[in-house]
């Protein structure tokens, strides 16, 4: 009998919860969005889409995964040579990384070309360039993980890199190796580190979407909503979401089954070793932007700071753009190459940082650098001032 | 105009460095036909098993396979019992008597492939300051693919010496020069379906081997990105479908 009142409440519980979780479903299935939106508003979908999949695949890795010096390289191994399916969850997870990385970069583009930044969605860019931020950060301690030799070297040039920091630098640098050297400590802070933010990605996720709904999603021509139209976004966009996952999931599967060289570093496929640096230490894809910075500034403070700020600008945008009351002046042939600046600028840091660092491609770096830092600090803060003028 | 000339310049730095190569770089390996090459292709098994025979024949003495376990032997295209028949003829160790003395007995299905050095030092010196490298993924390492492997097991002269400092000419080597004795000589083995087990025949078999041991699962993932690429195909003309349907109403 005691139970019974505890029972009794269970069951007036759960309809009550079934109906808050109904009806938030319908708010959000009824969600108005502008009817102008294009393809590129269906990047987001495709995130949680590739994050959901990381999770998972992620989630089960874990299993066998064992975060030794002495053991990491044999148990990502037998993961690939005998784990059942092992081969697929782990291509998956690799492939996983370097799509969620270009489609976060898509994201990012398409919010600076729309300038998605602008108030009211301030906190919506900030919570998204701290998305970016850890998910760097995720994806670098994963790519340490396996323990092969850019695993290794990457550890190694990663712990110099901040220890290069004036003051505590040392002091980082033991922090984030754990002794002199990459080791089983650093394995041990990169498992955690990678396990962690994971959870705490998608918390901020969450945060971010229901930050999108909140204030209403921006759109291609920033028009209010009253002269664009508005469509719920079940069913309109909840299928071409689906459509576009779709398409992004075949593209997946040509990667991951047939082109998987496109993406893996066959240098980690030897064994960490630390007396032997290998000829050329390259990041992963998605970092060499920011490789290239760092290589391409004589002093090792110099080049941190600088790859770091070209991260860190990002949060900045949303106040340099001073040309707030000016929707979309330029025209879109002009917009495009624009935007195309510091894409072009990052590609060329990339191209250099993929090479030895010296002569020309010192110089590509060097501009490359000066192209991405003046879309921010110059074009941006005088946009406004430009096509204000312009016009008048 | 600066980054015109900066591409010009990159342009012919770039097509600089591409004719002054290092003349010691290793020599462009021929084009063979491998059946696992290709979007599409798929492993020889027979070539595969030929080649394991060739592999503990003339490889097994010198390199490891430290990734593999007997029981991965099943993905050539052996049954259970026959994995067993084959772990059996391995020896592997198995921790130390009452004198201290290393004890053997064969290996199982679970076991890893033994390393036929006791570590690296003993490696070294019986190596002439060398560790033969592991060929756990080779073919993933090995700048050049198979057909550089298959060049450098039949590139050498017709009386190879070692050289001292130097180790045996080679064109498919880095330098052009590697510290391996020719491993193959032809008749290491007998090839049952009495293909004549020639140098030619043995490398292109072991080097198919070697393939597999470093992707044993390019098949079935060639396998699934069919199956599930026209899955998503036919996916994705049915969204394409509903999502034409469904837009068709809204005013453009």
């Amino acid at each position: 009998m005691a139970g019974k009142p505890v029972c009794q409440n269970g069951q007036g519980a759960e309809p009550a919860r079934q109906g808050r979780l109904g009806a938030w479903a319908r708010a959000y299935g009824r969600l108005p969005l502008p009817a102008d939106l294009n393809w590129l508003w269906t990047i987001g979908a495709i995130l949680c889409a590739i994050l959901v999949l990381m999770l998972l695949t992620g989630l089960t890795l874990t299993l066998v995964y064992t975060p030794d010096a002495g053991l990491a390289f044999g148990s990502v191994e037998s993961i690939e040579r005998r784990m059942p399916a092992g081969w697929l969850l782990r291509g998956m997870h690799m492939t996983g990384a370097s799509f969620f990385m270009l489609a976060l970069y898509v994201h990012l583009l398409r919010g600076l070309y729309y300038r998605s930044y602008l108030p009211p969605r301030r906190g919506v860019w900030l919570s998204g360039c701290a998305l970016l931020v850890m998910v760097m950060v995720t994806a670098f301690a994963g790519y340490v993980l396996p323990w092969g030799q850019m695993s290794y070297w990457g550890a190694d040039v990663a712990g110099k890199a901040v220890g290069a920091f004036p003051l505590a630098g040392g002091w980082l640098e033991g922090v984030f190796l754990g002794g002199d050297a990459p080791g089983t400590p650093t394995l041990h802070r990169m498992f955690a580190l990678h396990f962690g933010l994971a959870f705490l990605i998608v918390g901020v996720v969450v945060g971010h979407i229901a930050h999108v709904h909140a204030r209403g999603s921006s759109s291609p021509s920033a028009r209010p909503a009253g002269a664009t139209g508005v469509l719920p976004f079940h069913p309109y966009f909840t299928v071409r979401d689906m459509l576009a996952i779709v398409l992004v999931a075949l593209a997946f599967v040509g990667v991951l089954c047939f082109w998987p060289e496109l993406i893996v570093e066959p240098a980690n496929y030897r064994p960490a070793n630390p007396l032997h640096t290998p000829a050329d230490i390259e990041p992963e894809w998605y970092f060499l932007p920011f490789y290239g910075m760092m290589q391409a500034v004589p002093f090792k403070l110099g080049g941190l700071l600088l790859s770091g700020g070209a991260v860190a600008v990002l949060f900045a945008v949303p106040w340099l753009d001073r040309a707030m009351d000016v929707p979309h002046s330029a025209p879109v042939v002009v917009r495009l190459g624009l935007t195309g600046l510091p894409v072009c600028s990052a590609v060329a840091v990339a191209c250099a940082g993929l090479h030895h660092m010296q002569g020309v491609w010192m110089l590509v770096a060097r501009l490359g650098m000066v192209g991405y830092y003046a879309y921010f600090l110059l074009y941006l803060p005088l946009a406004g001032r430009l096509w204000r003028g312009g016009r008048v | 105009m600066v980054r015109r000339c900066v591409a010009i310049g990159a342009g012919l730095l770039w097509a600089w460095s591409a004719l002054a190569q290092p003349a010691r770089g290793p020599a462009p390996a021929v084009r063979q036909h491998w059946s696992f090459t290709g979007a599409l292709g798929h492993f020889d098994l027979t070539a595969v098993q030929r080649g394991y025979a060739v592999f503990v024949g003339s490889c097994a003495s010198c390199h490891s396979l430290s990734q593999l376990h007997f029981s991965d032997f099943e993905g050539m295209g052996l049954q259970p019992a026959e994995v067993a028949a084959l772990a059996a003829t391995w020896q592997v160790p198995n921790g130390l008597d009452a004198e201290g003395r290393l004890r053997h007995r064969a290996a199982r299905p679970d076991d890893a492939l033994p390393s036929p050095y006791s570590g690296p030092e003993a490696a070294l010196a019986a190596n002439q300051g060398v560790v033969p490298p592991d060929l756990s993924r080779i073919l993933q390492v090995y700048p050049g693919g198979p057909d550089r492997l298959y060049g450098l097991l039949v590139g050498y002269g017709p009386q190879p010496v070692r050289q001292i400092g130097h180790g045996f000419s080679n064109p498919y080597a880095i330098g052009h020069f590697t510290a391996m004795p020719p491993p193959l000589h032809g008749n290491e083995v007998k090839y049952a379906d009495g293909t004549v087990p020639d140098v030619q025949a043995e490398a292109r078999d072991v080097t198919t081997f070697l393939a597999w041991v470093s992707a044993p699962h390019l098949d079935q993932r060639r396998r699934l990105g069919v199956g599930a690429g026209l899955y998503l195909c036919f996916l994705a003309v049915l969204f394409a479908i509903l999502n034409r349907r469904l837009w068709s109403d809204v005013r453009k």
